[in-house]
């Protein structure tokens, strides 16, 4: 390769085999076939500088290559970009197409083609098709594209043999007429010849790293493309009017407002119910206070004080109060990891069922006030669960306004799971009146927060663009594996946060800095908050862990007015050290220093608004 | 007229979409100019879900307003 680094990615990959590669749009039911090829014994890399992880195996002579599901190749995001590299370095691409979203896939079926791949089609999902009064013509579909369509019923495990048979078929297919002319222009000026068709699609990363020059051409090339695919659709289509299937009709109704409202606040209330109360007491009162706080933390520190002295520096470092070994693991796995599962296990039903898009259309409206589009709803419910996953996903934001305005919304006023457990045990004793007031300042600031900054900073955000696949039963596997992968990512991307963040904590504690703090903030907790002088340190333990802060504040004896001050403070000051240190990762030093100081400034005006107008 | 003024029900015509990024995508779903699509359920104030055949698409209210089109049935 030109810039000296090849392509894929992927560790242990045998040269000498032949790469099968596997692309299809999102949600076309690739993985069955993938797990059909591979068995057990899978190999799961991060794509670096990606949160996208690519899976591998072996069958016979090939190694098998899963990607992303993309509706193209090209660089819209971070997935498109990880299947375009993939792909350009594949031997044969299997193709697996959706029969009832024809229109849609073939696009993606035919730029593969145009790329010059050998390529099978895996014309899937054959039943769903049935159903809805779609009868494909697969012989001519298979000769218009000059390649091998194989109808398979994946879910069913019908068709996957032929579809293995068929390999040795694959075949480079019919291009897009007069695209072989702009492609000539280009041949031989390419590390891959696959690239080719990309440089004339004007990939901007494919362009840069064979050093050409943009060529003004995508346009052009994509709507000779989307007529072809027309064309082929329109000759081997028939479409009975046996009208709207089943999850047809449950698509439009949870999309439509006056029924897609209720059925997404009891999709919420069912969230809350599993999250809040089946993993937030039942799962994580098992693994944090029995098994880590109960087996795990008393055989660590009793293992490491053989060795080196609890008071020492290093010892506090490891087994203290904050350490590494202690508080660390502990948060990380005792209390995070079963929420984050939680959540991601929700998301993963939601996004394969085909719902999650809907609910993104569906808050559009509400979103879009805020600077932000439907989109913005995966980090936000994210953030209920953890501030700093929740933080890493503002990335799949179509741009960095919505970055920044998704980053401060989450950091300042959604609560995270660590500490909404314990904000609301306090609140339900308080009283109807003082939890409608808490709702109230957080959705308030929420509101006002997106609303302002969107009028302030300068720019526009995306708009909502979003493919709405159909409603299906989730496949559990598919779930498992996503709920898997996502976790797994969450203890990659994040233990390092947490112990980076204890580290910090225990060197301002040996230091007598935390202590300094404490005093310091007094004037502001006793004076303008009213309240008592241990609040500080609940304040302050909250940046170590939300959890803690609130927690702390249960021990004081309060008044409601106090604890309210005081539970509105905690949720919109400065979240936790973890999270704090992902900002600063994804964003820059400036941006990041004004965030935290606005969350500081915005918790200690509000509680001390709540403590002055509510008493 | 634009998109954002399409009916519920209608069979529209795209004519133009303005932002080369955006006419990218929706060319991949099957919207570009000069296509044919129902404009199949309309959210207050929020977007325009589009379909064709079976790919239905949502479409942000403000991007809606960009796009040119011509209403072909009503």
């Amino acid at each position: 390769m030109s810039n000296g680094c090849s392509n894929i990615a992927i560790k242990n990959i045998d040269p000498t085999k032949k790469k099968l590669v596997l692309v299809g749009n999102p949600n076309v039911g690739k993985s069955v076939f993938f797990n059909s090829f591979t068995g057990l014994y899978v190999d799961v890399s991060n794509f670096p500088g990606t949160t996208v992880d690519i899976s591998s195996g072996e069958y016979n002579d090939f190694v098998v290559i899963d990607t992303p599901g993309v509706y193209g190749v090209s660089s819209f995001n971070d997935e498109e970009r990880v299947a375009r590299d993939v792909i350009i370095e594949a031997d044969i691409v299997l193709n697996v197409v959706d029969a009832v979203h024809l229109s849609r896939d073939l696009f993606l079926t035919q730029q593969l083609i145009d790329m010059g791949k050998k390529v099978v089609v895996a014309l899937n999902m054959m039943d769903e098709a049935e159903k809805n009064g779609i009868v494909i013509d697969i012989n001519k579909l298979s000769q218009m594209l000059g390649v091998p369509v194989v109808p398979t019923i994946a879910t069913k495990h019908q068709g996957i043999e032929d579809v293995k048979k068929s390999l040795f078929f694959a075949n480079e297919g019919v291009k897009t007429k007069g695209i072989d002319k702009l492609l000539d222009m280009y041949k031989g000026r390419t590390a891959f010849e696959a690239e080719t068709l990309l440089v004339i699609e004007d990939d901007p990363n494919v362009i840069q790293r064979n050093g050409l020059k943009s060529t003004g051409l995508r346009e052009e090339v994509y709507r000779k493309r989307r007529q072809r695919v027309d064309f082929i659709i329109e000759n081997v289509v028939t479409e009975t009017t046996k009208g709207a299937s089943f999850s047809t009709k449950l698509g439009m109704y949870l999309l439509k407002p006056v029924t897609g409202i209720p059925l997404f606040l009891v999709t919420l209330w069912i969230m809350f119910k599993f999250i809040g109360v089946f993993i937030a007491q039942t799962v994580v009162g098992i693994t944090e206070e029995t098994i880590m706080q109960g087996i795990y933390e008393p055989f660590i520190v009793s293992l490491v004080s053989r060795f080196i002295s609890e008071q020492s520096f290093i010892g506090k470092l490891l087994i203290g109060e904050f350490g590494l070994l202690t508080m660390t693991p502990v948060y990380v796995f005792g209390l995070l990891l079963p929420l984050v599962v939680g959540f991601y296990l929700l998301l993963s039903i939601l996004e394969d069922s085909g719902y999650l898009p809907r609910i993104a259309a569906l808050v559009d409206r509400f979103m879009t006030k805020l600077g932000l589009n439907g989109r913005a709803i995966i980090p936000i419910i994210l953030g209920f669960g953890c501030i700093t996953m929740a933080t890493i996903t503002t990335r799949l934001l179509g741009s960095k306004r919505e970055r920044i305005i998704a980053t401060v919304l989450l950091g300042l006023t959604i609560p995270c799971s660590a500490q909404l457990g314990v904000i609301m045990g306090l609140l339900l004793s308080l009283g109807l009146k003082y939890i409608m007031i808490y709702t109230l300042v957080i959705v308030g600031v929420f509101v006002l927060t997106g609303v302002l900054l969107n009028k302030v900073m300068p720019g526009q955000s995306t708009d909502l663009l979003i493919d709405l696949p159909p409603v299906r039963i989730p496949r559990a596997i598919n779930v498992m594996k996503k709920t898997f992968a996502k976790s797994k990512t969450f203890i990659v991307e994040a233990t390092p946060l947490f112990a980076l963040g204890a580290v910090l904590i225990t060197l301002m504690q040996y230091t007598g800095f935390l202590d300094w703090i404490q005093v310091a903030i007094a004037p502001l907790t006793v004076g303008w908050l009213k309240l008592p002088k241990e609040a500080a340190t609940a304040l302050i333990m909250g940046i170590v862990r939300r959890d803690f802060g609130a927690a702390g504040l249960s021990s004081l004896t309060m008044t409601p007015v106090q604890t309210l001050t005081a539970l509105v403070t905690i949720t919109l000051f400065v979240p936790c050290i973890a999270s704090v240190i992902v900002i600063f990762k994804e964003r820059t030093k400036e941006e990041a220093v004004l965030i935290w100081l606005s969350s500081f400034t915005v918790a200690f005006l509000l509680g001390g608004i709540v403590a002055h107008v509510v008493a | 007229m634009t998109l954002a003024q399409a009916s519920r029900g209608d069979i529209i015509e795209v004519v133009s979409i303005p932002d080369a990024n955006i006419r990218a995508q929706a060319i991949r779903l099957g919207i570009f100019e000069g296509s044919k699509i129902i404009c199949s359920e309309k959210l207050p104030a929020g977007p325009v879900i589009l379909q064709n055949r079976n790919q239905e698409v949502a479409v942000g209210r403000r991007l809606a307003e960009s796009i040119a089109i011509n209403i072909l049935e009503k």
